[in-house]
């Protein structure tokens, strides 16, 4: 076969489903939707690829993973070898498998994207990351000799946990402190079970305590210690990777009634604690019938899916734009149309309403239009008079962004942060108004995704072992 | 983990715990907190620190057995390991020198009180206590607060200790008798923290409240304890937990609190039902 008619045959394949859930049983668990590739649907998948001479998809991945060497470690079945090759750009593979935005990224670019549809690059690099939980072995990573250096990483979140990695790789000495009780930032509080099991980002963090990295959880810096206590207590550097997690709320009447949950609230009740397991675990949750989800975004998409799990008949995501402006991944949108979420577009919330006994019985809504694009390159909503009405709810969870956590900045005073409080940082570097002090993730770049945070890890944690050893 | 150093009964239903957390206990100020999980499936819950010593490394908890975790916590005796400890969370108690401090405290309300009490006196203050429980074997930390003070009043709601009647009317006695009062410092339960602000609000008398919403993370990340304080939405985990009680909307603090009464009391009987209480001895 000559080499043009064999890469014909390849374009001929169709992408490979993942198998999963029914949507009508799933919608009532908290099981992870998805199951994953068989090594069979995984060969076959990884041999669409072209092993293109110039792979656009390295350009579009934030972390620059060598994505056509690792398909073809697939398509040789050698799957730990594949794991191993997106182990050198990417610490946390298991988890980007799973929740990164591909199609707006390497998949987005795949040169196959241009006739047909691009390679599952995604799901094989879940496939690789799975495999290699399952069947490989603890291997040391090779160390650079001690330091002598110590460096305090705030935050457990993607950012941390990778800059961590990085740093105790070089020989630096890595304390991680977590103000939660538990490791993961984002991944555990907010991302549900059903979405990234739990279980994955724990082996991630255990394979960091193996490699010598010192995690304390319950650690709330700024109030145990500061910024510059951590400093004066024999720290280096300081990297501050403290996410974005500041509930934003509509500022409507009707917003401290019962039932009125910040999706942080929502998210942490049912993840983080457990609640869907109560009373097993003491932490109760309400179980609205009628629920509304104020948002368009993943956080929208996960507290919706979230609420139907628990039991409510009716769940509403209530988006003041079209379906066409919804900031949420595809996937998860098609994810919760399957499963039963109902879309309220071009609706603002105005009003919420509440019972004699302070619990949410209903909310004001307002139809929109759309008019010209605003600053966001998006069509600005705008009232439609006269057309306000109720939407009978018990329940509302307000998924509507978050914002940046003031208690480190308010006692580090000589840390920048811009007019949303965000911490002014290098984006190349990390570097902060504070010497010897380093920030990035969410709380640099406002609510980004989990790659674009450890992209912000891995070069901070160049920048802090250039000044820890020049 | 932390170990729990030392347990005892101070009242019916009310335990003193001294835990192990050099850490905090070196940085705890008065008006602060902890959050506490018990265990992997425990629930993160607020309890004010009563007390530390930085050189021993103890804090000092003071709780109420209410509801199924307190209950459980309850339960555990000296050598016993909490599985979490965070702190020390909250602002806090601003202290200086105002002149005469108030401050009262209500059932397990004079937890709290006791640290700022005596803050205060070291700041130079001079300090009138009143406390008071609804019934004489609720009373805590009547010698303490006796120790902190320059006077000590005691109410019992059915009078079977000191004044019969509440906190809030020794309040009016001490005004009416025309006490020049520079501040008043209120902990207990809402409703007798907003019985004592109307009583201060005629007088213009600054009136300090310490909250005690649900919380969740207690870090500022979840807003689980928002509270309308002046019109404006305030987290009492991060802002507080003591406000200008002249300005905080008690009511819908009522209503927040008891938003998960019905499931609370599932996961009480629950826990009784497996033999929870039982090893405790209880009837
Ligand atoms: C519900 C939800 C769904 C999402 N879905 C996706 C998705 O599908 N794909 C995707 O790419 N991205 C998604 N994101 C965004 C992504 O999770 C974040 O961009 C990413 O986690 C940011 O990482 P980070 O390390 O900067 O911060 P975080 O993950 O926020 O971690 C910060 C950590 O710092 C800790 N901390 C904060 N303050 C302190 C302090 N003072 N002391 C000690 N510790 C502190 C926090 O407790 C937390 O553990 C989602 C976000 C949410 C909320
Ligand atoms: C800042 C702060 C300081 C506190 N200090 C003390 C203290 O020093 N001593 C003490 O006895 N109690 C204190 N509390 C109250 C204590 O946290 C609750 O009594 C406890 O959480 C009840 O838990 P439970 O499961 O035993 O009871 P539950 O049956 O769950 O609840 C009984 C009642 O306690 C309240 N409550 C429930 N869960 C929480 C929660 N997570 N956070 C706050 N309140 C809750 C509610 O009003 C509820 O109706 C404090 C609360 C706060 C917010
Ligand atoms: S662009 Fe697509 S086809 Fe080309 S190497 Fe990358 S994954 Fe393979
Ligand atoms: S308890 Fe979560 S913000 Fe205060």
């Amino acid at each position: 076969m000559t080499e043009t008619t064999e890469k014909k045959k390849r374009t001929q394949i169709p992408r490979q489903k993942m198998p999963e859930q029914d949507p009508k049983v799933r919608a009532k668990n908290f099981d992870e939707v998805p199951f994953g590739y068989t090594p069979e649907l995984a060969k076959l998948e990884a041999s669409r690829c072209l092993q293109c001479k110039k792979p656009t998809c390295i350009e579009g991945c934030p972390v620059s993973i060598d994505i056509p060497a690792f398909l073809d470690l697939i398509l040789q079945g050698d799957f730990l070898g594949a794991a191993r090759k997106l182990k050198e750009m990417n610490s946390l593979p298991a988890v980007c498998g799973r929740v990164c935005p591909q199609e707006d990224q390497c998949e987005k670019v795949c040169i196959l994207g241009k006739k047909g549809e691009p390679v599952a690059i995604g799901r094989l690099e879940r496939f690789a990351a799975d495999y290699e939980m399952a069947h490989g072995e603890f291997i040391m990573p090779p160390k650079a000799p001690p330091t002598g250096k110590n460096v305090a990483v705030v935050g457990a979140g993607p950012a941390g946990l990778t800059l961590a990695g990085d740093l105790i790789k070089k020989g630096h000495q890595v304390t991680i402190f977590e103000a939660l009780h538990k490791t993961g930032g984002v991944l555990v509080y907010g991302i549900p079970e059903f979405r990234l099991p739990k279980a994955i980002v724990q082996a991630e963090v255990d394979y960091l305590e193996k490699t010598g990295v010192e995690v304390r959880t319950n650690m709330v810096i700024g109030k145990i210690y500061t910024v510059d206590e951590l400093m004066a207590n024999g720290y280096n550097a300081v990297f501050l990777g403290t996410g974005a997690g500041l509930p934003t709320f509509m500022n409507i009447p009707g917003e401290n009634f019962n039932g009125v949950y910040s999706a942080n609230e929502y998210l942490t009740r049912s993840n983080l604690m457990k609640a869907y397991l109560f009373p097993r675990y003491d932490t109760p949750i309400a179980k609205g019938k009628k629920v509304a989800v104020l948002g368009g975004g993943n956080v929208a998409m996960d507290s919706a899916r979230t609420a139907l799990r628990l039991g409510a008949d009716d769940v509403y995501i209530v988006y003041r734009r079209s379906k066409k402006e919804l900031p949420a991944r595809i996937e998860e949108v098609h994810h919760a149309e399957e499963e039963g979420v109902q879309f309220h577009f071009l609706t603002l919330p105005v009003e919420i309403l509440g019972n004699e006994d302070g619990w949410v019985c209903g909310m004001k809504c307002q139809r929109m239009e759309l008019g010209e694009p605003d600053e966001s390159g998006r069509r600005r909503p705008i009232p439609v008079p006269g057309s306000e009405f109720t939407l009978e709810v018990d329940m509302v969870v307000v998924a509507i962004g978050t914002g940046a956590n003031p208690l480190v900045p308010s006692t580090t005073p000589d840390l920048q942060t811009n007019k949303w409080g965000y911490i002014v940082a290098d984006p190349e570097t990390g570097t902060t108004s504070k010497k010897g002090v380093y920030a990035g993730g969410d709380i640099v770049t406002g609510s980004a995704t989990v790659i674009l945070a450890m992209g912000a890890g891995r070069k901070a944690a160049e920048a802090i072992h250039k000044y820890l050893t020049e | 983990m932390f170990p729990i150093v030392e347990a005892k009964p101070l009242a019916a239903a009310v335990k003193q715990f001294k835990i192990a957390a050099p850490e905090i206990a070196k940085k705890r100020k008065p008006g602060q907190f902890i959050v506490l999980r018990i265990n992997e499936e425990g629930e993160r819950i607020p309890l004010t620190m009563a007390d530390a010593d930085p050189e021993a490394g103890t804090i000092t908890l003071i709780f109420q057995e209410l509801g199924k975790s307190t209950e459980q916590l309850g339960k555990l005796k000296a050598g016993d390991m909490i599985s979490d400890l965070i702190g020390p969370l909250g602002v806090p108690t601003h202290i200086e020198k105002f002149g005469t401090v108030v401050c009262v405290g209500g059932g397990i309300g004079i937890a709290p009180v006791y640290p700022i009490a005596k803050a205060m006196r070291e700041a130079g203050n001079t300090v009138l206590s009143i406390i008071g429980a609804r019934t004489k074997n609720l009373l805590i930390l009547e010698e303490e607060m006796a120790k902190v003070s320059h006077s000590l009043k005691v109410s019992t709601d059915d009078g079977s200790y000191g004044y019969h009647g509440f906190v809030s009317d020794i309040l009016q006695n001490v005004i009416d008798e025309g006490t020049t009062i520079n501040l008043v410092v209120a902990i207990g339960p809402v409703p007798m923290m907003r019985v004592i602000c109307n009583v201060t609000r005629n007088q213009k008398i600054k009136t300090v409240v310490s909250l005690n919403p649900i919380m969740v993370d207690a870090t500022g990340m979840c807003g689980a304890c928002r509270v309308t304080v002046g019109g404006r939405t305030r987290f009492v985990c991060v802002d507080g937990p003591e406000f200008d009680g002249h300005e905080v909307n008690f009511v819908e603090l009522v209503k927040r609190q008891r938003a998960y009464l019905d499931q609370e009391k599932l996961s009480l009987e629950t826990f009784r039902h497996q033999g929870g209480a039982c090893l405790g001895g209880k009837s």
